[in-house]
Protein backbone atom coordinates (compact mmCIF):
# COMPACT_ATOMS: atom_id res chain seq x y z
CA UNK A 1 0.00 0.00 0.00
CA UNK A 2 2.37 2.64 -1.59
CA UNK A 3 1.00 6.20 -1.13
CA UNK A 4 1.97 9.65 -1.89
CA UNK A 5 3.20 11.32 1.06
CA UNK A 6 3.25 15.06 -0.45
CA UNK A 7 1.09 17.54 -0.08
CA UNK A 8 -1.01 15.87 2.18
CA UNK A 9 -4.41 16.93 3.01
CA UNK A 10 -5.78 13.98 5.07
CA UNK A 11 -3.44 11.80 7.26
CA UNK A 12 -4.91 8.51 9.10
CA UNK A 13 -2.94 6.76 11.37
CA UNK A 14 -3.87 3.95 13.13
CA UNK A 15 -7.36 4.57 13.60
CA UNK A 16 -10.00 2.39 15.34
CA UNK A 17 -12.97 2.87 16.81
CA UNK A 18 -15.17 0.58 19.05
CA UNK A 19 -18.56 1.20 19.75
CA UNK A 20 -19.02 -1.30 23.58
CA UNK A 21 -18.02 -4.10 22.27
CA UNK A 22 -17.94 -4.20 18.59
CA UNK A 23 -15.22 -2.71 16.83
CA UNK A 24 -16.18 -0.85 13.84
CA UNK A 25 -12.74 0.06 12.61
CA UNK A 26 -9.60 -1.28 12.97
CA UNK A 27 -6.10 0.30 12.68
CA UNK A 28 -6.57 2.15 9.42
CA UNK A 29 -4.10 3.85 7.66
CA UNK A 30 -4.45 6.47 4.89
CA UNK A 31 -3.52 9.51 3.15
CA UNK A 32 -4.69 11.23 0.79
CA UNK A 33 -3.54 14.41 -1.23
CA UNK A 34 -4.10 17.30 -3.13
CA UNK A 35 -6.55 17.31 -5.56
CA UNK A 36 -6.88 13.95 -5.15
CA UNK A 37 -10.74 11.93 -5.66
CA UNK A 38 -10.72 8.97 -2.69
CA UNK A 39 -13.36 6.77 -2.73
CA UNK A 40 -13.82 4.15 1.07
CA UNK A 41 -16.07 1.81 -0.80
CA UNK A 42 -17.81 -1.37 1.41
CA UNK A 43 -21.45 -2.55 1.65
CA UNK A 44 -23.55 -1.16 4.54
CA UNK A 45 -22.35 -1.51 8.24
CA UNK A 46 -18.61 -1.57 7.03
CA UNK A 47 -17.57 1.50 8.71
CA UNK A 48 -17.87 4.23 6.21
CA UNK A 49 -19.77 6.57 7.80
CA UNK A 50 -17.63 6.24 11.22
CA UNK A 51 -14.68 7.24 9.80
CA UNK A 52 -16.19 10.10 8.16
CA UNK A 53 -17.75 11.53 11.00
CA UNK A 54 -14.04 10.95 12.91
CA UNK A 55 -12.54 12.83 10.09
CA UNK A 56 -15.21 15.76 10.18
CA UNK A 57 -14.95 15.95 13.76
CA UNK A 58 -18.00 14.44 14.61
CA UNK A 59 -17.17 11.61 16.16
CA UNK A 60 -13.73 10.73 18.60
CA UNK A 61 -11.56 7.80 17.68
CA UNK A 62 -10.71 4.97 20.19
CA UNK A 63 -7.39 5.08 18.90
CA UNK A 64 -4.75 6.14 16.59
CA UNK A 65 -4.62 9.79 15.13
CA UNK A 66 -6.54 11.87 12.14
CA UNK A 67 -5.19 15.01 10.83
CA UNK A 68 -7.14 17.27 8.19
CA UNK A 69 -4.78 19.61 6.78
CA UNK A 70 -2.29 19.27 9.20
CA UNK A 71 -4.09 19.49 12.36
CA UNK A 72 -5.44 16.84 14.33
CA UNK A 73 -9.30 16.29 13.93
CA UNK A 74 -9.42 16.27 17.87
CA UNK A 75 -8.96 19.70 17.48
CA UNK A 76 -10.68 21.41 14.77
CA UNK A 77 -11.00 25.23 14.48
CA UNK A 78 -12.94 27.59 12.41
CA UNK A 79 -9.99 27.59 10.19
CA UNK A 80 -10.00 24.09 9.26
CA UNK A 81 -13.97 24.23 9.24
CA UNK A 82 -13.77 27.16 6.68
CA UNK A 83 -11.93 24.91 4.35
CA UNK A 84 -13.84 21.94 4.39
CA UNK A 85 -17.37 21.19 2.67
CA UNK A 86 -19.91 18.11 3.50
CA UNK A 87 -22.38 16.62 1.76
CA UNK A 88 -23.84 14.28 4.34
CA UNK A 89 -25.93 11.19 4.47
CA UNK A 90 -28.87 13.01 5.72
CA UNK A 91 -29.59 16.53 4.21
CA UNK A 92 -29.99 19.02 7.24
CA UNK A 93 -31.91 21.37 5.03
CA UNK A 94 -34.54 23.64 6.15
CA UNK A 95 -37.42 22.28 4.77
CA UNK A 96 -39.81 24.80 4.91
CA UNK A 97 -37.36 27.50 3.29
CA UNK A 98 -36.71 27.96 -0.30
CA UNK A 99 -33.35 27.02 -2.03
CA UNK A 100 -32.57 30.69 -2.39
CA UNK A 101 -32.75 30.86 1.73
CA UNK A 102 -31.31 28.05 2.46
CA UNK A 103 -28.06 28.85 0.57
CA UNK A 104 -28.80 32.68 1.93
CA UNK A 105 -28.01 31.30 5.58
CA UNK A 106 -24.77 29.92 5.04
CA UNK A 107 -23.50 32.98 2.83
CA UNK A 108 -23.91 34.80 5.79
CA UNK A 109 -22.85 32.23 8.01
CA UNK A 110 -19.13 32.21 5.91
CA UNK A 111 -19.33 35.83 4.83
CA UNK A 112 -19.35 35.41 1.68
CA UNK A 113 -21.24 37.26 -0.79
CA UNK A 114 -24.92 36.80 -2.06
CA UNK A 115 -23.95 36.76 -5.58
CA UNK A 116 -22.29 33.01 -4.95
CA UNK A 117 -26.11 31.84 -4.61
CA UNK A 118 -27.27 32.08 -7.92
CA UNK A 119 -23.79 31.01 -9.41
CA UNK A 120 -24.42 27.37 -7.33
CA UNK A 121 -27.64 26.75 -8.36
CA UNK A 122 -26.85 27.31 -11.38
CA UNK A 123 -23.86 25.12 -11.04
CA UNK A 124 -26.30 22.57 -9.63
CA UNK A 125 -28.75 22.75 -12.19
CA UNK A 126 -31.67 24.36 -9.61
CA UNK A 127 -31.83 27.72 -11.05
CA UNK A 128 -35.68 27.30 -11.91
CA UNK A 129 -36.37 26.07 -8.08
CA UNK A 130 -34.32 28.73 -6.72
CA UNK A 131 -37.72 30.08 -4.76
CA UNK A 132 -39.37 26.51 -4.21
CA UNK A 133 -39.44 25.53 -0.59
CA UNK A 134 -37.14 22.41 0.00
CA UNK A 135 -39.74 20.47 1.04
CA UNK A 136 -41.25 20.28 -2.52
CA UNK A 137 -38.07 19.30 -4.25
CA UNK A 138 -37.36 15.83 -5.56
CA UNK A 139 -34.63 13.35 -3.43
CA UNK A 140 -32.17 14.12 -6.94
CA UNK A 141 -32.85 18.00 -6.20
CA UNK A 142 -32.28 18.01 -2.16
CA UNK A 143 -28.95 16.14 -2.93
CA UNK A 144 -27.83 18.47 -5.77
CA UNK A 145 -28.75 21.85 -3.23
CA UNK A 146 -26.58 20.06 -0.26
CA UNK A 147 -23.99 19.66 -3.12
CA UNK A 148 -24.36 23.54 -3.90
CA UNK A 149 -23.85 24.30 0.00
CA UNK A 150 -21.30 22.34 0.65
CA UNK A 151 -19.50 24.28 -2.47
CA UNK A 152 -20.66 27.45 -1.00
CA UNK A 153 -17.04 28.24 0.87
CA UNK A 154 -14.97 27.05 -1.80
CA UNK A 155 -13.44 23.58 0.47
CA UNK A 156 -10.07 22.46 0.18
CA UNK A 157 -11.38 19.34 0.85
CA UNK A 158 -14.81 18.05 0.46
CA UNK A 159 -16.67 15.05 2.21
CA UNK A 160 -19.53 13.67 0.40
CA UNK A 161 -21.11 10.44 2.38
CA UNK A 162 -22.86 8.28 -0.44
CA UNK A 163 -23.39 11.53 -3.27
CA UNK A 164 -25.58 10.34 -5.82
CA UNK A 165 -27.70 7.47 -3.67
CA UNK A 166 -31.04 7.21 -5.29
CA UNK A 167 -30.35 9.30 -8.15
CA UNK A 168 -31.56 9.08 -11.61
CA UNK A 169 -28.80 8.74 -14.19
CA UNK A 170 -28.88 11.87 -15.50
CA UNK A 171 -28.65 13.54 -11.80
CA UNK A 172 -25.42 11.25 -11.39
CA UNK A 173 -24.18 12.51 -14.53
CA UNK A 174 -24.34 16.32 -13.62
CA UNK A 175 -22.61 15.64 -10.03
CA UNK A 176 -19.95 13.47 -11.32
CA UNK A 177 -19.00 16.74 -14.03
CA UNK A 178 -19.09 18.86 -10.93
CA UNK A 179 -16.48 16.24 -8.88
CA UNK A 180 -14.20 16.30 -11.85
CA UNK A 181 -14.48 20.02 -12.09
CA UNK A 182 -13.42 20.73 -8.32
CA UNK A 183 -10.80 18.14 -8.95
CA UNK A 184 -9.11 20.63 -11.87
CA UNK A 185 -9.66 23.17 -8.94
CA UNK A 186 -7.80 21.09 -7.04
CA UNK A 187 -10.00 20.21 -3.86
CA UNK A 188 -9.61 17.20 -2.91
CA UNK A 189 -12.31 14.81 -2.57
CA UNK A 190 -13.20 12.03 0.21
CA UNK A 191 -16.29 10.03 -0.83
CA UNK A 192 -17.86 7.02 0.09
CA UNK A 193 -19.60 5.20 -2.05
CA UNK A 194 -20.75 1.15 -2.41
CA UNK A 195 -21.49 2.18 -6.12
CA UNK A 196 -18.91 0.06 -7.50
CA UNK A 197 -18.94 1.79 -11.43
CA UNK A 198 -18.97 5.21 -9.44
CA UNK A 199 -15.58 4.79 -8.00
CA UNK A 200 -13.89 3.34 -11.05
CA UNK A 201 -15.18 6.24 -13.41
CA UNK A 202 -14.22 9.13 -10.57
CA UNK A 203 -11.25 8.01 -8.76
CA UNK A 204 -7.58 8.40 -8.24
CA UNK A 205 -7.50 5.92 -5.53
CA UNK A 206 -9.73 3.54 -3.36
CA UNK A 207 -10.05 1.34 -0.30
CA UNK A 208 -12.37 -1.72 0.12
CA UNK A 209 -13.79 -2.09 3.60
CA UNK A 210 -15.24 -5.04 5.25
CA UNK A 211 -15.51 -4.97 8.60
CA UNK A 212 -13.56 -2.41 9.47
CA UNK A 213 -10.71 -3.27 7.71
CA UNK A 214 -9.27 -2.52 4.90
CA UNK A 215 -8.81 -4.50 2.59
CA UNK A 216 -7.29 -3.65 -0.62
CA UNK A 217 -5.92 0.22 -1.55
CA UNK A 218 -5.14 1.63 -4.67
CA UNK A 219 -5.97 2.69 -8.12
CA UNK A 220 -9.21 1.33 -9.20
CA UNK A 221 -7.84 0.19 -12.58
CA UNK A 222 -4.61 -1.21 -10.80
CA UNK A 223 -6.72 -3.47 -8.57
CA UNK A 224 -8.95 -4.81 -11.58
CA UNK A 225 -5.73 -5.62 -13.39
CA UNK A 226 -3.82 -6.82 -9.82
CA UNK A 227 -7.17 -9.28 -9.41
CA UNK A 228 -7.19 -10.31 -13.51
CA UNK A 229 -5.97 -14.19 -12.57
CA UNK A 230 -7.99 -15.61 -15.97
CA UNK A 231 -6.01 -12.66 -18.33
CA UNK A 232 -8.35 -14.07 -20.70
CA UNK A 233 -9.89 -11.93 -23.94
CA UNK A 234 -13.48 -12.30 -24.86
CA UNK A 235 -15.06 -11.71 -28.23
CA UNK A 236 -18.44 -11.93 -29.50
CA UNK A 237 -18.92 -12.54 -33.36
CA UNK A 238 -21.08 -11.12 -35.81
CA UNK A 239 -23.13 -14.46 -36.01
CA UNK A 240 -23.27 -14.95 -32.26
CA UNK A 241 -20.47 -17.51 -31.40
CA UNK A 242 -18.80 -16.24 -28.49
CA UNK A 243 -15.78 -17.14 -27.57
CA UNK A 244 -12.92 -16.62 -24.73
CA UNK A 245 -9.39 -16.74 -25.84
CA UNK A 246 -5.84 -16.71 -23.55
CA UNK A 247 -3.51 -13.14 -23.60
CA UNK A 248 -1.07 -15.10 -26.11
CA UNK A 249 0.89 -14.54 -29.03
CA UNK A 250 -2.18 -17.49 -30.97
CA UNK A 251 -4.50 -16.10 -29.67
CA UNK A 252 -3.24 -12.42 -31.35
CA UNK A 253 -3.02 -14.18 -34.73
CA UNK A 254 -6.55 -15.35 -34.31
CA UNK A 255 -7.61 -11.98 -33.16
CA UNK A 256 -6.25 -10.52 -36.31
CA UNK A 257 -7.75 -13.04 -38.51
CA UNK A 258 -11.50 -11.93 -36.94
CA UNK A 259 -10.79 -8.38 -36.88
CA UNK A 260 -9.33 -8.67 -40.80
CA UNK A 261 -12.50 -10.93 -41.56
CA UNK A 262 -14.53 -8.05 -40.09
CA UNK A 263 -16.84 -10.48 -38.21
CA UNK A 264 -16.14 -9.02 -35.08
CA UNK A 265 -19.22 -7.15 -32.71
CA UNK A 266 -17.48 -6.91 -29.48
CA UNK A 267 -14.12 -7.35 -27.82
CA UNK A 268 -13.36 -7.37 -23.89
CA UNK A 269 -10.80 -8.78 -21.25
CA UNK A 270 -11.68 -10.32 -18.73
CA UNK A 271 -10.17 -8.24 -15.91
CA UNK A 272 -12.50 -7.57 -13.03
CA UNK A 273 -14.48 -5.48 -11.58
CA UNK A 274 -14.20 -4.21 -8.32
CA UNK A 275 -16.96 -6.00 -7.28
CA UNK A 276 -15.52 -9.54 -8.38
CA UNK A 277 -12.42 -8.09 -6.62
CA UNK A 278 -14.27 -7.34 -2.98
CA UNK A 279 -15.92 -10.92 -3.31
CA UNK A 280 -12.80 -12.74 -4.03
CA UNK A 281 -11.25 -10.87 -0.87
CA UNK A 282 -14.06 -10.83 1.68
CA UNK A 283 -16.36 -13.85 0.23
CA UNK A 284 -19.38 -11.90 0.40
CA UNK A 285 -20.93 -9.73 -2.41
CA UNK A 286 -21.26 -6.06 -1.72
CA UNK A 287 -24.49 -5.30 -1.34
CA UNK B 1 -19.03 35.11 19.08
CA UNK B 2 -20.08 36.55 15.88
CA UNK B 3 -23.06 39.51 15.35
CA UNK B 4 -23.34 38.16 12.22
CA UNK B 5 -23.94 34.78 12.85
CA UNK B 6 -26.27 35.44 15.38
CA UNK B 7 -28.04 38.03 13.19
CA UNK B 8 -28.01 34.95 10.47
CA UNK B 9 -30.04 32.49 12.44
CA UNK B 10 -32.34 35.32 13.60
CA UNK B 11 -33.30 35.52 10.06
CA UNK B 12 -33.49 31.86 9.23
CA UNK B 13 -35.84 31.96 12.14
CA UNK B 14 -37.90 34.70 11.37
CA UNK B 15 -38.46 33.20 8.08
CA UNK B 16 -38.87 29.46 9.35
CA UNK B 17 -41.47 30.51 11.86
CA UNK B 18 -43.29 32.21 9.46
CA UNK B 19 -44.22 29.03 7.83
CA UNK B 20 -44.33 27.14 10.70
CA UNK B 21 -48.05 27.27 12.10
CA UNK B 22 -46.96 25.18 15.11
CA UNK B 23 -44.60 27.45 16.50
CA UNK B 24 -46.62 30.26 14.79
CA UNK B 25 -49.85 29.78 16.87
CA UNK B 26 -47.93 30.10 20.23
CA UNK B 27 -47.27 33.15 19.58
CA UNK B 28 -50.43 34.58 18.18
CA UNK B 29 -53.38 32.69 20.27
CA UNK B 30 -52.85 34.31 23.53
CA UNK B 31 -53.04 37.82 22.20
CA UNK B 32 -55.97 37.30 20.13
CA UNK B 33 -57.84 35.29 22.86
CA UNK B 34 -57.18 38.45 25.32
CA UNK B 35 -58.58 40.90 22.39
CA UNK B 36 -61.20 38.99 21.98
CA UNK B 37 -62.44 37.94 25.68
CA UNK B 38 -61.26 41.40 27.31
CA UNK B 39 -63.27 43.19 24.78
CA UNK B 40 -66.44 40.35 24.55
CA UNK B 41 -66.39 39.56 28.16
CA UNK B 42 -67.57 41.88 31.04
CA UNK B 43 -69.12 40.19 34.15
CA UNK B 44 -69.58 42.30 37.22
CA UNK B 45 -67.42 42.10 40.11
CA UNK B 46 -64.66 41.11 38.38
CA UNK B 47 -61.06 42.72 38.29
CA UNK B 48 -59.94 45.46 35.94
CA UNK B 49 -58.25 43.67 33.51
CA UNK B 50 -58.89 40.27 34.52
CA UNK B 51 -57.98 38.17 31.46
CA UNK B 52 -55.22 40.51 30.24
CA UNK B 53 -53.58 39.51 33.60
CA UNK B 54 -54.97 35.79 33.56
CA UNK B 55 -53.55 35.05 29.66
CA UNK B 56 -49.93 37.11 30.46
CA UNK B 57 -48.89 34.82 33.05
CA UNK B 58 -50.14 32.23 30.45
CA UNK B 59 -48.69 33.33 27.27
CA UNK B 60 -45.09 33.31 29.48
CA UNK B 61 -45.84 30.13 30.94
CA UNK B 62 -46.36 28.48 27.41
CA UNK B 63 -45.14 30.57 24.37
CA UNK B 64 -41.51 30.85 24.86
CA UNK B 65 -40.77 27.65 26.63
CA UNK B 66 -42.78 25.57 23.60
CA UNK B 67 -41.34 27.46 21.01
CA UNK B 68 -38.02 27.26 22.24
CA UNK B 69 -38.07 23.70 23.00
CA UNK B 70 -39.73 22.71 19.76
CA UNK B 71 -36.89 24.92 17.27
CA UNK B 72 -34.41 23.17 19.02
CA UNK B 73 -35.80 19.92 19.07
CA UNK B 74 -36.19 20.07 15.55
CA UNK B 75 -33.18 21.13 14.57
CA UNK B 76 -31.46 18.20 16.41
CA UNK B 77 -33.99 15.92 15.34
CA UNK B 78 -33.48 17.10 11.04
CA UNK B 79 -29.82 17.25 11.39
CA UNK B 80 -29.88 21.08 10.64
CA UNK B 81 -28.87 21.96 13.56
CA UNK B 82 -25.39 19.72 12.95
CA UNK B 83 -24.62 21.37 9.85
CA UNK B 84 -24.96 24.51 11.39
CA UNK B 85 -22.45 23.39 13.84
CA UNK B 86 -20.51 22.46 11.47
CA UNK B 87 -19.94 25.55 9.53
CA UNK B 88 -18.60 27.46 12.74
CA UNK B 89 -21.30 28.68 14.29
CA UNK B 90 -21.02 28.91 18.00
CA UNK B 91 -23.73 27.38 20.38
CA UNK B 92 -23.95 30.28 22.25
CA UNK B 93 -24.46 32.16 18.60
CA UNK B 94 -27.12 29.95 18.17
CA UNK B 95 -28.73 30.39 21.13
CA UNK B 96 -28.49 33.73 20.96
CA UNK B 97 -30.11 33.96 17.61
CA UNK B 98 -33.57 31.83 18.64
CA UNK B 99 -33.51 33.22 21.58
CA UNK B 100 -33.30 36.58 20.55
CA UNK B 101 -36.59 35.99 18.19
CA UNK B 102 -38.39 34.78 20.75
CA UNK B 103 -37.80 37.67 22.99
CA UNK B 104 -38.99 39.60 20.44
CA UNK B 105 -41.52 38.16 19.23
CA UNK B 106 -43.27 37.40 22.45
CA UNK B 107 -42.78 41.16 23.29
CA UNK B 108 -44.42 41.95 20.13
CA UNK B 109 -47.12 39.84 21.45
CA UNK B 110 -46.78 41.60 25.38
CA UNK B 111 -47.50 44.81 23.73
CA UNK B 112 -51.07 43.68 22.24
CA UNK B 113 -51.42 42.64 25.82
CA UNK B 114 -50.27 46.27 27.38
CA UNK B 115 -52.39 47.36 24.83
CA UNK B 116 -55.65 45.62 25.09
CA UNK B 117 -55.00 46.22 29.01
CA UNK B 118 -54.53 50.23 27.85
CA UNK B 119 -51.69 50.26 29.84
CA UNK B 120 -49.92 54.22 30.42
CA UNK B 121 -46.70 55.35 32.23
CA UNK B 122 -46.13 53.32 35.34
CA UNK B 123 -48.07 50.64 34.75
CA UNK B 124 -46.79 50.27 31.38
CA UNK B 125 -43.20 49.97 31.93
CA UNK B 126 -43.83 47.57 35.19
CA UNK B 127 -46.13 45.01 32.74
CA UNK B 128 -43.13 45.08 29.93
CA UNK B 129 -40.59 44.68 32.86
CA UNK B 130 -42.22 41.97 34.32
CA UNK B 131 -43.33 40.12 31.11
CA UNK B 132 -39.71 40.22 30.02
CA UNK B 133 -38.04 38.59 33.21
CA UNK B 134 -40.77 35.92 33.18
CA UNK B 135 -40.06 35.47 29.22
CA UNK B 136 -36.41 35.11 29.87
CA UNK B 137 -37.28 32.65 32.56
CA UNK B 138 -39.54 30.72 30.28
CA UNK B 139 -37.18 30.64 27.62
CA UNK B 140 -34.16 28.99 29.16
CA UNK B 141 -36.21 26.21 30.68
CA UNK B 142 -37.43 25.47 27.38
CA UNK B 143 -33.71 25.50 26.03
CA UNK B 144 -32.94 23.34 28.53
CA UNK B 145 -35.88 20.66 28.08
CA UNK B 146 -34.81 21.46 24.02
CA UNK B 147 -31.06 20.45 24.34
CA UNK B 148 -31.88 17.48 26.59
CA UNK B 149 -34.20 15.94 24.26
CA UNK B 150 -33.22 13.81 21.17
CA UNK B 151 -36.42 14.35 18.99
CA UNK B 152 -39.17 16.57 18.29
CA UNK B 153 -41.74 13.84 19.94
CA UNK B 154 -39.43 13.69 23.46
CA UNK B 155 -39.05 17.60 23.62
CA UNK B 156 -42.68 17.61 23.60
CA UNK B 157 -43.55 14.93 26.01
CA UNK B 158 -41.36 17.07 28.37
CA UNK B 159 -41.94 20.39 27.61
CA UNK B 160 -46.38 19.86 27.36
CA UNK B 161 -46.29 18.97 31.34
CA UNK B 162 -43.66 21.70 32.18
CA UNK B 163 -45.45 23.55 30.09
CA UNK B 164 -48.75 23.51 31.81
CA UNK B 165 -47.66 23.79 35.52
CA UNK B 166 -45.85 26.93 34.75
CA UNK B 167 -49.23 28.19 33.35
CA UNK B 168 -51.66 26.74 34.72
CA UNK B 169 -50.49 26.79 38.10
CA UNK B 170 -51.30 30.90 38.93
CA UNK B 171 -54.71 30.26 38.34
CA UNK B 172 -55.40 27.40 40.03
CA UNK B 173 -53.60 29.06 43.14
CA UNK B 174 -56.86 31.85 42.55
CA UNK B 175 -58.95 29.17 43.87
CA UNK B 176 -56.87 27.43 46.61
CA UNK B 177 -54.76 28.42 49.58
CA UNK B 178 -52.69 25.22 49.64
CA UNK B 179 -51.91 25.81 45.79
CA UNK B 180 -50.90 29.35 46.18
CA UNK B 181 -48.67 28.77 48.69
CA UNK B 182 -46.74 26.12 46.43
CA UNK B 183 -47.47 28.85 43.49
CA UNK B 184 -45.46 31.49 45.69
CA UNK B 185 -42.48 29.62 45.12
CA UNK B 186 -42.64 29.01 41.29
CA UNK B 187 -41.50 31.88 38.96
CA UNK B 188 -45.29 31.85 37.37
CA UNK B 189 -46.62 32.44 40.47
CA UNK B 190 -44.91 35.74 41.34
CA UNK B 191 -45.15 36.60 37.68
CA UNK B 192 -48.94 36.62 38.78
CA UNK B 193 -49.04 38.13 41.73
CA UNK B 194 -47.00 41.24 40.44
CA UNK B 195 -49.12 41.14 37.48
CA UNK B 196 -52.05 42.17 40.18
CA UNK B 197 -50.41 44.74 41.32
CA UNK B 198 -49.46 46.75 38.72
CA UNK B 199 -48.88 50.31 38.73
CA UNK B 200 -48.32 49.94 42.82
CA UNK B 201 -45.31 47.25 42.54
CA UNK B 202 -43.66 46.69 45.87
CA UNK B 203 -41.01 44.24 45.33
CA UNK B 204 -40.99 42.44 48.52
CA UNK B 205 -37.44 40.24 49.40
CA UNK B 206 -39.85 36.88 48.38
CA UNK B 207 -40.85 38.32 44.71
CA UNK B 208 -37.05 39.00 44.02
CA UNK B 209 -35.34 35.92 45.44
CA UNK B 210 -37.87 33.63 44.34
CA UNK B 211 -37.33 34.22 40.66
CA UNK B 212 -33.90 34.86 41.01
CA UNK B 213 -33.86 30.97 42.74
CA UNK B 214 -35.76 29.54 40.12
CA UNK B 215 -34.10 31.53 37.34
CA UNK B 216 -30.52 30.33 39.10
CA UNK B 217 -32.24 26.22 38.84
CA UNK B 218 -33.56 26.59 35.62
CA UNK B 219 -29.93 28.42 34.61
CA UNK B 220 -27.94 24.98 36.07
CA UNK B 221 -30.66 22.85 34.86
CA UNK B 222 -29.29 24.12 31.21
CA UNK B 223 -25.90 24.15 31.40
CA UNK B 224 -26.27 19.83 32.75
CA UNK B 225 -28.52 19.30 30.08
CA UNK B 226 -25.73 21.22 27.69
CA UNK B 227 -22.59 19.67 29.08
CA UNK B 228 -24.53 16.03 29.00
CA UNK B 229 -26.20 16.27 25.11
CA UNK B 230 -24.63 19.23 23.49
CA UNK B 231 -26.65 21.40 20.86
CA UNK B 232 -26.20 18.95 17.82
Amino acid sequence: MEQKKESLRIEIQGISQSFGEKKVLDNIQLNIGDGEIFALLGPSGAGKTTLLKILTGQLVQTEGTAKILGTDTKKLTDKEYSKIGMMLDTSGLYERLSCYDNLLLFTQIYGISKNYIEEALLKVGLMEAKKRPVNKLSKGMKQRLVLARALMNDPWILFLDEPTSGLDPASTREIHKLIFSLKEKGTTVFLTTHNMEEAEKLCDNIALLHEGNIVEYGNPKEICRRYNHQNKIEILLKNGKQLSLCNSESSAKEIYGYLQEGIVETIHSTEPNLENVFVELTGRSFE
Amino acid sequence: MNPKKISAIFQKQVKETLKNKEVLIQFLMFPILVVIMENSIKVEGMPEHYFVQLFATMYIGMAPLVSMTSIIAEEKEKNTLRMLMLSNVKPMEYLIGIGSYILLACMIGACVFAATGEYKGRELAEFLCIMMVGILISMLTGAAIGVWSKNAMSASSVSVPVMMVFSFLPMIASFNEHVKKVSDFVWSGQINNLMNSLGAIDFDMQTVLVLLANGGVVFVLFQIAYKKCGLA
